[in-house]
């Protein structure tokens, strides 16, 4: 393919002129730059003290849902999670409880060593009950600290609202969308409300 | 030995000898406080430089950061090299800090308060200045590196570069030294007398008097001789890992790096003390005479000694800011460029610094209000020889030049053209 040169910037092409050789009115140039840049405002943040509130969309440490309504977890053990995590961070137990939801996990562990914050957990969870918090700064001195346990999990969803509003916004939208491609080819389609699964079509 | 009497007359009878221990522990702490303070004012300055905070943790503002670190490195592993010289590779950092120390003992803080007051002061500082060298020299030969050696090489080469101009430079604020109110119109190298005869009117100073090319080439060389960039050549971390220092650790390297600054610090009080006035305040010679005796009468002679050792501190940190701005300001030299600026522009500029300050001085007698209007003609005088001079100098080597000539020859043929 030509290159068409239309115009060299003549300092490029061009030896030093005059002045830039005798290096002083540069150097003063430069000089007062930097002086100009001794008052402007740092960019620096003053870690522990002044915290970073992370957007919605940022997945932090993975946390279970606290239902306000009800008292207790979302979560219905079904073990989506577990399997699909990639790094095998995630381990339920099962157990059966009187409430509607008729199970509930005995025990949920994700190691925090091995979490990967994917976020697949998340979105493979039919009951919105584990979201990626906005939680970043997690530090251990001990290996068995890092296995978070369903106390250190659960968080009531009142904290979690960003998040939750951000999947129902993006999430769904996107789920949406999806199902109306698929039904372009399978036929009429109902559009999905909040967080339903979607029945994919082969 | 002006301290030492007075320390006498009041009645403190020690021996002169225990007087100048004294004298010099006490100088030793300030100059070592400064050295350490010069470091955290580098690390503030070069933050702020670059829209950071720096260090600012340890005690407040960060102004216990220095004595951090020196602990950190008081606790790190001493290692020296299988085959380095063991006995040179121990010595090599204490020349360095010596020799920057002692420099500080020819230099007056105030009317009357210098330890040695040697009527060969601008030599002892020029011949201080070339025993530095051998630190860092010996200590790139020592560690048995490349890149040590390579560092020290680059030392020595620059030192010897620099040194000549720093001279020259200095002879010529020797011929004013004998002017104003010295009392003698005979140069002296003493540095009490090259401050005295700036008198404490602004205008005789010799930042003035010599203002261009004088002051400049000192300054530059200052540079130089303190290994600060853009001369910082012998360390160049980026092409040289360490420089001369890349085998040191610990506290070896901690007296490496301490010199550095003590370097910076005593540049500062030389500049101060031969262009900047020294301890001389800032207004005129009536209002210094009528403040000397109004303070001697009122508050005691020690306020206004309080007062001078208050404006040449003040004086030293100027440069100390300068020091630390220019060096977060300009990226480093060639070895080349430093060679042609070393001896091709500011040896010759010196020489004739030298001459048109021996006949400014001629024709005038040493007069101030005569001298000014020369200062100017020297500039001009100055500023055409290296108009001419630089005409045909190229910063380009004759192959680059060639190759630039060429592909502007094929522009001007086909502008506009497709490749």
């Amino acid at each position: 393919m030509a290159i068409r040169i239309t115009q060299v910037d003549p300092k490029l092409s061009k030896d030093l002129n005059f002045w830039e050789r005798m290096y002083l009115p540069e150097i003063l140039k430069g000089m007062a730059y930097t002086f100009k840049q001794m008052f402007q405002p740092t960019f620096t943040r003053q870690y522990p003290e002044e915290q970073w509130i992370p957007p919605a969309s940022f997945r932090g440490r993975p946390v279970l849902v606290l239902e306000e309504s009800t008292g207790v977890e979302r979560c219905v053990a079904c073990g989506l999670c577990a399997r699909v995590c990639p790094p095998l961070a995630i381990f339920v137990q099962a157990d059966e409880t009187l409430l509607e939801k008729e199970r509930r996990p005995a025990i949920f562990e994700i190691n925090m060593l091995r979490c990967i914050f994917c976020g697949f957990c998340e979105e493979v969870c039919p009951e919105e009950a584990i979201v990626m918090s906005q939680e970043y700064g997690l530090s251990f001195t001990d290996r068995s600290q890092a296995k978070f346990q369903k106390e250190q999990l659960l968080i009531p969803s009142a904290q979690l609202k960003d998040r939750l509003d951000f999947l129902h916004e993006y999430k769904d939208a996107e789920r949406n969308r999806l199902a109306e491609q698929v039904g372009k080819v399978t036929g009429p389609h109902v559009p999905m409300v909040d967080s339903q699964i979607i029945p994919v079509q082969p | 030995m002006a301290i030492q009497q007075r320390i006498l007359e009041n009645g403190l009878n020690l021996s002169p000898t225990l007087t100048s221990l004294i004298l010099m522990a006490g100088v030793l702490f300030v100059v070592l406080t400064a050295a350490a303070y010069t470091i955290w004012v580098e690390r503030r300055v070069s933050a702020w430089i670059q829209n950071r905070v720096g260090p600012n943790r340890v005690g407040p503002a960060g102004l216990l950061q220095p004595l951090a670190d020196v602990i950190k490195l008081v606790l790190k592993e001493d290692i020296i090299p299988v085959n380095a010289n063991k006995a040179i590779h121990s010595a090599a950092p204490v020349i360095s800090v010596l020799v920057a120390v002692a420099t500080f003992a020819v230099i007056p803080v105030a009317r009357g308060f210098v330890i040695a007051d040697v009527n060969i002061g601008v030599l002892y500082i020029l011949a201080l200045t070339s025993l530095g060298v051998y630190g860092v020299t010996l200590a790139g030969w020592s560690s048995n590196s490349k890149y040590s050696l390579l560092g020290g090489l680059r030392s020595s080469a620059q030192m010897i570069s620099y040194e000549l101009s720093m001279g020259l430079a200095l002879v010529a604020v020797i011929l004013l030294s004998g002017r104003g109110d010295a009392g003698t119109t005979v140069g002296s190298l003493t540095m009490t007398q090259i401050v005295e005869s700036q008198t404490a009117n602004p205008l005789g100073w010799n930042l003035v008097l010599q203002f261009f090319p004088g002051f400049w080439i000192f300054f530059t060389a200052a540079f130089a001789e303190t290994n600060r960039l853009p001369f910082d050549l012998p360390e160049a971390e980026q092409e040289l890992v360490g420089g001369y220092h890349t085998e040191y650790s610990s506290m070896k390297f901690a007296l490496f790096f301490v010199a550095e600054y003590i370097n910076m610090v005593v540049s500062s009080a030389v500049l101060a003390t031969l262009y900047l006035g020294g301890y001389q305040l800032p207004i005129g010679r009536a209002a210094d005479q009528l403040l000397e005796a109004w303070m001697t009468t009122h508050v005691g002679h020690w306020a206004y000694t309080g007062a001078q050792i208050t404006a040449f501190a003040l004086k030293t940190c100027i440069f100390i800011f300068i020091f630390v701005w220019v060096r977060w300001t300009l990226p480093r030299f060639k070895y080349d460029q430093l060679m042609n600026l070393g001896w091709k522009a500011m040896l010759p500029l010196a020489l004739l610094n030298v001459f048109l300050t021996a006949t400014m001085v001629l024709i005038t007698g040493g007069n101030l209000w005569a001298m000014l209007p020369f200062v100017l003609i020297n500039a001009v005088i100055t500023g055409g020889i290296v108009m001419v001079a630089s005409r045909h100098n190229s910063t380009l080597s004759p192959v680059q030049r060639a190759r630039l000539e060429r592909r502007d020859k094929a522009k001007q043929l086909q502008p506009n053209e497709t490749v």
